[in-house]
């Protein structure tokens, strides 16, 4: 009946969870598009779960609207809602074996045995766990455990799939391959995907879009590129890669292109966030954006104090004059001439690398 | 670093363990070998036989003893039956409808009976069942060791509970299951090894109480140890120890029966 446009997936609207007085998500707004990988990112305790329990039916929210292709969510159950949860501990039955855990949604959607047996069939093949079908839950690796739960939640069809970091519980390269293994199942599938992460890295290598959630609220929504290259504030800047932030000046503000001045007196053209004014304020520059030239020359100067070798590049930390401590990078090749602990050097800010943040 | 403490160097540490074993288990061994005793006394040994089983069986006092059996185990089942059921529902209760006003207070109530002395019970069960006139009898005994097992079925039910964490279920409900189905199929098998246990140690406790039943009884009907009782009174026979034997058998095989119950349960769900 709705006349809202059905390639929005999930509409959260105006969203208030409050536990007793602390409110656990505050005012969030967000639109997940359908088909898309979408990801919540944000540290632990910002909210992430409560959001996820809350598209699923498991929080009653204080206030806003939740809805699913335009139909709004309010009053329904769990069992109503055509949405199906990787929870984070798995929660696979533990007295049933894999076919029956990956039956169950289907059974109780009263799908008759053979075309259910026949789609269990089908989705263990999808996550390779064929050879295990008749396994209990726990004769079954941390990584099989993980595949289960995907195969339980997939089995029905859902319109949209709610993973709550699915991946924590795995080692570091076991991690790595089901990423990959998880972006091809979603894009293959189609079906929306909700992952919730505090892993930077995971969100950024995984989605399609991500949204940056602190203390309840909602930072940023953008593909991973825009988040990393222009956070739309300090915290974000902070809590995506690594960066600078080094104070300045703000003089002009003009659309998007502010004019600043260095504690040094140099002037610098930047990007800036939308919301910018003249006075002081931040610059973030990427570590990799910076580049270290002869002392007297470059945007800052400033005396190198530690060299950390990371493989593929240098990390290089620098004390400006005035005491703040910056970071850049260099790659490690043969032609690199590396400076000396305690050596003085320049520092020069790429062109458009540097972007003024509001607090 | 000072020397690891552990009780078993101790000086005397063997030696107290053995007396506790000796005084615990050596009157059980004396009636369970004297059962098996070809003679009339209770103390000298006169060989071995089975005498006193035939007795008990098919004795002068058969009949007597058959029909309290029957009334100890029926008593017991539905009691058992009942109790397990009413302490389930309770425990889904306290532990599984969120947290309300009195929680704490409900599981004080559900438990306070245990520390209540038994005889303090019986009285007040008696003075309740003659207060509103009802005829003393094997309903009285059904419906008074139907409250006293409830403590006894709600301690490994909640315990076994507290242990499932409530994501199965709302697995369950997120996979389209009903309230009723996410309970009926996924908390109630996994719960079943703490609703036998319950079921098993209410059973037990039914088939073994003495003080409350023999309040409530009203003349003209026996439970097994009220028989025993009354048996006894009249000088001890070999024949109470053949039934006490027989008695053991049934609690020891129910215990055991419970705990491996108990252990494939830790198992599965590990
Ligand atoms: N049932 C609850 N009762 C009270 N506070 C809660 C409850 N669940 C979550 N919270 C609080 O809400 C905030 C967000 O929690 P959560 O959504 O679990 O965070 P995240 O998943 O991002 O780590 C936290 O501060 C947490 O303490
Ligand atoms: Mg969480």
């Amino acid at each position: 009946m709705s006349q809202t446009p059905t390639d929005i997936a999930v509409d959260v609207q105006n969203v208030t969870k409050r536990y007793g007085t602390t409110a656990a998500l505050a005012n969030l707004t967000l639109q997940i598009r359908d088909n898309e990988f979408f990801t919540l990112l944000g540290p632990s305790g910002c909210g992430k779960t409560t959001l996820l329990r809350s598209i699923a039916g498991f929080e009653n929210i204080s206030e806003g609207t939740i809805s699913l292709f335009g139909e709004s969510l309010a009053g329904l159950p769990p069992n109503k809602r055509p949405i199906n949860t990787v929870f984070q501990h798995y929660a696979l039955f533990p007295h049933m074996s894999v076919t029956d855990n990956v039956l169950f949604g289907l059974l109780r959607q009263r799908v008759p045995d053979a075309d259910a047996r026949k789609r269990v069939g089908e989705v263990l093949d999808m996550v390779q766990l064929s050879a295990l079908a008749e396994r209990m839950p726990s004769q079954l690796s941390g990584g099989q455990q993980q595949r289960v739960a995907l195969a339980r939640a997939l089995a029905p069809r859902p319109r949209v799939l709610l993973l709550d970091e699915p991946l924590s519980a795995l080692d570091l390269k076991l991690r790595q391959e089901v990423r990959i293994e998880l972006q091809q199942i979603q894009y293959n599938t189609g079906i929306t995907f909700i992952f919730v992460t505090h892993d930077q890295e995971e969100a950024i290598t995984m989605s399609d879009r991500i949204a940056v959630i602190s203390e309840g609220e909602l930072q940023q929504v953008g593909a991973p590129r825009d988040i990393y290259e222009s956070p739309s504030n300090r915290f974000v800047a902070d809590f995506i890669g690594e960066t600078n932030l080094i104070d300045v000046t703000v003089n002009s503000v003009n659309g998007d292109t502010a004019m600043c001045t260095l504690a040094d007196g140099t002037a610098i053209q930047c990007k800036s966030a939308g919301d910018a004014t003249t006075g002081a304020g931040h610059l973030s520059v990427r570590p990799e954006r910076l580049t270290l030239t002869a002392s007297d020359t470059g945007d800052l100067s400033g005396t190198v104090k530690r060299l950390t070798y990371l493989g593929t590049d240098m990390r290089i930390t620098i004390e400006l004059n005035d005491g703040t401590t910056l970071t850049a990078r260099m790659q490690n090749t043969d032609d690199t001439t590396l400076p000396d602990r305690g050596d003085r050097v320049g520092l020069q800010i790429e062109p458009g690398a540097a972007r003024l943040l509001t607090d | 670093m000072a020397k690891k403490f552990d009780i078993k160097r101790f000086p005397g540490f063997l030696a107290i363990t053995c007396l506790c074993l000796f005084l615990l288990y050596t009157p059980l061994l004396v009636v369970m070998v004297y059962s098996f005793n070809d003679s009339n006394s209770i103390t000298n040994w006169g060989g071995l036989s089975l005498r006193w089983y035939e007795e008990v069986f098919f004795g002068v006092e058969a009949p007597k003893f058959k029909k309290a059996a029957f009334n100890s185990l029926t008593i017991a089942l539905c009691a058992a039956t009942t109790a397990t059921t009413i302490a389930l529902c309770a425990a889904v209760a306290i532990l599984r409808a969120g947290r309300f006003r009195g929680q704490g207070l409900s599981f004080g109530l559900i438990n306070l009976p245990l520390m209540v002395p038994e005889i303090v019970t019986a009285v007040a069960t008696l003075i309740f069942f003659s207060a509103i006139g009802f005829k003393a009898g094997y309903a009285t005994i059904l419906i008074a060791h139907i409250v006293f097992c409830i403590p006894f079925a709600y301690l490994p039910i909640a315990a076994r509970m507290q242990g499932i964490e409530g994501s199965y279920e709302q697995a369950a409900q997120d996979l389209y299951a009903t309230r009723w189905e996410a309970f009926r199929l996924v908390l109630l098998p996994l719960m079943m090894p703490g609703i036998i246990s319950g079921f098993l140690l209410a059973f037990i406790i039914s088939l073994d109480d003495f003080i409350i039943t023999n309040f409530v009884k009203g003349a003209g009907i026996e439970t097994l140890p009220t028989a025993i009782f009354g048996s006894v009174k009249q000088g001890i026979k070999p024949n109470i120890m053949a039934i006490s034997t027989l008695l053991l058998l049934v609690s020891a095989s129910f215990v055991t029966l419970s705990w491996f119950i108990n252990r494939k349960g830790g198992e599965n769900s590990s």
